[in-house]
């Protein structure tokens, strides 16, 4: 197995007949004009069928390869039939369809799941806008997600939620429609300010809509068992949340005052120093130590207040990264035209900072969101928690493999997508360098 | 236009102190330090009141008491003994996952990263698989498919363990096999060894010499490897009896009996692990191996260097200085990553910390504890990494 | 001791800064009047940067004094802010918001620190455009523009802050040859219309042509200072000579 880097196997063309000299009437087996011989070119000396060249070329160039390449297939082949087989006959995935509302969306009543579906649509309506009004990355983002929408709708679900399904592709529809709208419209700084406040905004409102506020929709008990959903809020509220702590423990940690630049750095350094288990021991034990009886957060809160800390470190890191980048000419320049400090890190050096690393931002979104399935320890049923209780049910015992198969599924199919996402944003912005 | 305000001078005193430059910079790093310290005050305060009233305070002698729990695996433990060294135990355990997990990880993630670059485009593809998989899967999903899944509910009973060749046995209660244990005998092998080690540095010191007065590069340590070697194989046959016996695990009434064994969630710690780190060591590989342009392969060839060479001095060398850095990261990951063990089972240091705890109501100490370790061994690492990362620079100057 | 506007638009006494152990600046004594020119020569590391780097506040003198249209520059945050909006700056490096397209380059400052409102910041911005030669940039963004053009947009922008002097650090070093007249053609039209400019430069077909003031520092100290004519013609310090036959091959 030779460590060479890949040969370019993509002219996969081969013109077997042979080139003719445009202009020269003897073709190509005969002299010149001027009489004097012309080169006769041949064909190469390969196989003559692209698929067999192809074949020599990369799968039995030498003889070890032809070995791995032996030894390869059979492990495809074994693994293939094994799984298979296992999947078809002896698996019984009744178990994910009947137990798929517990699993996504844990103890929500079932009858407030139109405040789900809610979100999901204005998320979807917002997205189609933007895929509306641009091209690129997020048209194909839309669209990937329409189509998964009908996929998912032609599964066997119960005939409501299929339904829910594809009004979800109807909102993303609808958005785009109203975002091409939008680009014969000729007031487009209002638009675009508009669509970045309608994308701050459905944060903190998803939030209130799906918990619910005293007097306008009844209040949902029992935050710790929504299954899935709880997955997603908390890598959400994490990235949220610590984006802009992170930005100030950059700043911190760059500062020229020592104070606020130990203090930062300490704290950096002591959260990225241990795991984020650790942190949440604490936050489960310790934190009703250092809280006033009066103020007890439930589970979920202390969830979401331990990852944003814990992320925040990171994001610091990131940000940090990004910050170094900017040269000091570009604060100079500011100062020069009388900005003052902070009007500076705003306007100039924050936005540059940022745009530069949001590719290492998404992979943290990721990471995060893979690290929410530790919310278990502190007794939250997200999805691989709550998948514990359905293998505690006596009818589905022992259905262990179908359910961790399902929900490494569903983790891959989000974090691939996502750093699909992120590699497409890094190349659009040229930060492709190691 | 009017004309500005004249008369001030050059003396700083006469600048009123909320516009003053230095003022400024001073009172802002005070006020900062106020708030941070009042912050810091009032969780101080909370914590006083609260553990009044439970009527705990802060000590560590705590850790003097009996600990009164089993450890099922580690190094010799009994629950007679006391806290302090229950602790210790957890410690070792995961100082024992992190060492071996981290070698298996070095190892996958190396042949998964050469694998990515092979010419061969099955062999590429499937490595390419491994690692998109394993990235996107939490490593929590995984351990607990190893434990639950694998180990727990595909491997058979103790009874009806899987024997593989070498009287090793795999069941559901773990791994058995055959360990080395010293005998009469060993006594002697010892003075061979030692003998051995002397000779290995003497064979060391020579070559160096001489490669020195011959001006030529060379590797003395692979002699004094072979004497080393050589003389403990001499050692071994000429010792009367045999200097090392091996406990065979014997299958007794309810379990086995002698050898070593491993359990369950030790091995699927290990595999969870070294399967996940491995994923992203070999893109650092596969990088840094794609980090060192064609052009300097091409030049080392051109020269004459053989192949050997060539990966030897040329690529290797490169390719390290830039994979090193972020592969210690991920050891760094492994070693953090490994107190997952505490929710499939594995005595490492969170689960003994927080048994303890548990048992003695010593929440703060605990936590002290716990993070201390950890802050620990990353900043040990950091600080390898820094000797490693200035050695380059020297190197390069 | 008190100073009036009429000593002059810049007053440097006796102006002092070390950097560490190293003295950069050694005593440098000036006085400008308003509308004059004067250019500053000299070999690298004679402190001509540092110098004018002094006189809008990106660095900071130890000793001595600079008043600036009667403000002195001391650590008085309100003095430093009011000496910045009537100082402008050219680099040598352009230094130019690349995030933002020309005309936001331009109108950003006066936006938010002159509080204009943006339509007339926008009109300041296109006459400052024609002014300099590129009204067809201005939607584009930074790097788009060759270099000579970004270097007069950067003049348009310090220009935007209508300030009364402008600062020129080494403005051609970083261009290529053919760009470099089409800069030096507009800091001609903006000296020509009675603006206090002080110009770093080694460009002496320049300083002959517009300079009221040619001075050559050396190590931090400022050797000579004169109208361009005595100044080729009859340089008074050995140094200068030195540096004259050096430039002038």
């Amino acid at each position: 197995m030779r460590a060479d880097p890949p040969r370019d196997t993509s002219d996969q063309h081969v013109d077997e007949s042979p080139p003719t000299h445009p202009g020269n009437s003897s073709g190509w087996a005969g002299g010149g004009k001027n009489g004097c011989a012309v080169s006769k070119e041949l064909p190469p000396p390969t196989e003559r069928i692209p698929v067999l060249r192809w074949l020599k070329q990369n799968l039995f160039s030498s003889w070890p390869n032809a070995i791995l390449t032996l030894a390869a297939t059979a492990l495809i082949v074994a693994v293939v039939y094994g799984l298979g087989r296992w999947a078809l006959t002896e698996a019984r995935w009744e178990v994910i369809p009947a137990n798929l509302k517990l699993l996504l969306v844990g103890t929500y009543p079932a009858g407030q799941l139109w405040r789900v579906w809610a979100i999901l649509y204005f998320l979807g309506l917002l997205t189609g806008f933007a895929a509306g009004r641009r091209r690129g990355l997020v048209r194909r983002i839309s669209l990937v997600a329409c189509a998964a929408s009908i996929a998912l709708a032609v599964l066997p679900f119960p005939l409501v939620t299929r339904g829910w399904l594809l009004g979800c592709a109807g909102a993303i529809a609808a958005g785009y429609g109203l975002g091409q709208l939008a680009k014969l419209a000729r007031e487009r700084r209002w638009i675009r300010r508009v669509e970045t406040t309608l994308w701050i905004l459905s944060f903190p409102v998803s939030l209130i809509v799906l918990n619910g506020v005293g007097g306008f929709l009844p209040v949902i008990a029992g935050r710790n068992q929504w299954g899935f959903m709880l997955n997603l809020l908390g890598a959400v509220v994490g990235i949220g949340l610590s984006l802009p702590l992170g930005v100030l423990l950059a700043l911190g940690r760059r500062s020229k005052l020592p104070a606020i630049r130990i203090v930062c750095t300490a704290y950096i350094e002591l959260i990225r120093g241990v795991p984020l288990i650790s942190l949440l021991f604490m936050a489960s034990i310790m934190l009703q130590l250092l809280l006033p009886d009066s103020f007890r957060p439930d589970l979920v809160i202390r969830a979401m207040l331990t990852i944003t800390l814990f992320s925040a470190a990171y994001m610091a890191e990131n940000v940090r990264g990004g910050l170094q980048a900017i040269p000091k000419g570009q604060y100079e320049a500011a100062y020069a035209v009388g900005l003052n400090g902070a009007l500076t890190m705003i306007l100039i050096i924050l936005p540059q900072a940022l745009r530069a690393v949001i590719p290492a931002i998404v992979g943290q979104f990721i990471a995060l969101f893979k690290d929410t399935t530790l919310f278990g320890f502190i007794a939250i049923l997200e999805l691989l928690n709550i998948s514990r209780s359905v293998l505690g049910n006596l009818e589905w015992r022992g259905r262990i493999f179908e359910l961790y198969v399902f929900i490494g599924v569903v983790f891959w199919l989000l974090c691939y997508s996502m750093s699909y996402v992120s590699r497409r944003i890094e190349k659009s912005l040229g930060v492709g360098e190691r | 236009m009017a004309e500005k305000p004249t008369g001030r001078t050059a003396t700083s005193s006469s600048i009123p102190l909320w516009r003053d430059v230095r003022v400024l910079r001073v009172a802002g790093q005070i006020l900062f330090v106020l708030v941070i310290a009042a912050g810091i005050w009032w969780l101080m305060n909370n914590l006083q009141t609260n553990l009044d009233k439970s009527g705990l305070n802060i000590g560590f002698r705590f850790l003097g008491d009996t600990a009164g729990f089993p450890i099922s695996e580690g190094i010799a433990y009994n629950p007679t003994d006391v806290n302090g060294y229950a602790f210790w135990v957890g410690i070792v355990n995961t100082l024992r996952v992190a060492v071996i997990g981290i070698v298996l990880a070095t190892v996958i993630g190396t042949v998964i990263g050469v694998a990515r670059l092979s010419t061969n485009w099955l062999v590429r593809k499937l490595a390419t698989l491994y690692v998109e998989t394993i990235r996107n899967i939490p490593l929590l999903v995984q351990l607990f498919f190893w434990y639950f899944a694998v180990m727990l509910t595909a491997l058979p009973l103790v009874g009806d363990s899987i024997r593989l060749p070498g009287s090793i046995f795999l069941s559901r209660r773990g791994l058995y096999m055959p360990w080395p244990v010293v005998t009469e005998s060993s006594g002697v092998w010892t003075w061979y060894l030692v003998g051995g080690v002397a000779l290995a540095v003497a064979v060391y010191v020579i070559r160096r010499i001489q490669l020195k007065r011959a001006d030529r590069p060379g590797f003395p340590l692979i002699w004094a490897a072979v004497a080393l070697l050589g003389v403990g194989i001499a050692g071994w046959f000429l010792t009367p009896g045999s200097p090392l016996a091996f406990d065979i695990p014997v299958l007794k009434r309810f379990n086995f009996e002698g050898g070593m064994w491993l359990s369950t969630s030790f091995l699927a710690l290990i595999i969870g692990l070294a399967t996940y780190t491995g994923a992203f060591i070999a893109e650092i590989v596969r990088a840094g191996i794609q980090a060192v342009g064609k052009g300097q392969t091409e030049a080392a060839k051109a020269l004459g260097l053989k192949k050997g060479l060539v990966l030897r001095l040329v690529v290797l060398p490169q390719a390290l200085r830039v994979i090193i850095p972020p592969v210690t990261s991920q050891y760094l990951n492994l070693t953090k990553n490994s107190s997952l063990a505490i929710l499939i089972g594995y005595y490492d240091l969170l689960n003994v910390g927080t048994t303890i705890f548990n048992q003695t109501g010593r929440a703060v100490e605990m936590i002290l504890l716990i993070m201390a370790s950890y802050m620990s061994m990353s900043l040990l690492t950091s600080l390898v990494m820094n000797i490693y990362n200035r050695r380059m620079k020297l190197v390069e100057r | 001791m008190s100073v009036t506007k009429d000593e002059g638009i810049i007053i440097c006494r006796e102006v002092h800064k070390w950097y560490g152990d190293f003295h950069a600046l050694q005593g440098i004594s000036l006085t400008m009047q308003k509308g004059e020119v004067v250019v500053i020569c000299g070999p690298s590391g004679s402190g001509k940067s540092t110098f004018i780097r002094t006189i809008n506040r990106l660095e900071v003198h130890q000793r001595g004094q600079i008043i600036v249209d009667g403000v002195e520059l001391t650590h008085d945050l309100r003095n430093i802010e009011t000496v910045r909006r009537e100082v402008g700056m050219v680099f040598q490096q352009f230094n130019l918001f690349p995030h933002l397209t020309v005309r936001q380059n331009i109108t950003l400052a006066p936006v938010w620190v002159l509080k204009m409102k943006r339509a007339e910041a926008d009109a300041v911005a296109m006459q400052l455009l024609e002014r300099v030669g590129i009204p067809e940039q201005a939607d584009k963004f930074p790097g788009q523009l060759s270099g000579g053009q970004q270097q007069r947009v950067v003049i348009a922008r310090a220009l935007a802050m209508k300030p009364k002097i402008m600062l020129f650090d080494e403005p051609t070093s970083a261009l290529d040859p053919e760009m470099i007249k089409e800069v030096l053609d507009v800091m001609k039209e903006l000296a020509l219309s009675g603006m206090t400019m002080i110009v770093v430069t080694h460009e002496m077909g320049f300083a002959r042509e517009v300079a009221d003031r040619i001075i050559f520092f050396d190590f931090g100290q400022l050797i000579e200072e004169n109208t361009p004519e005595e100044f080729f013609h009859n340089p008074q310090s050995e140094r200068t000579k030195l540096f004259l036959s050096q430039i002038l091959h």
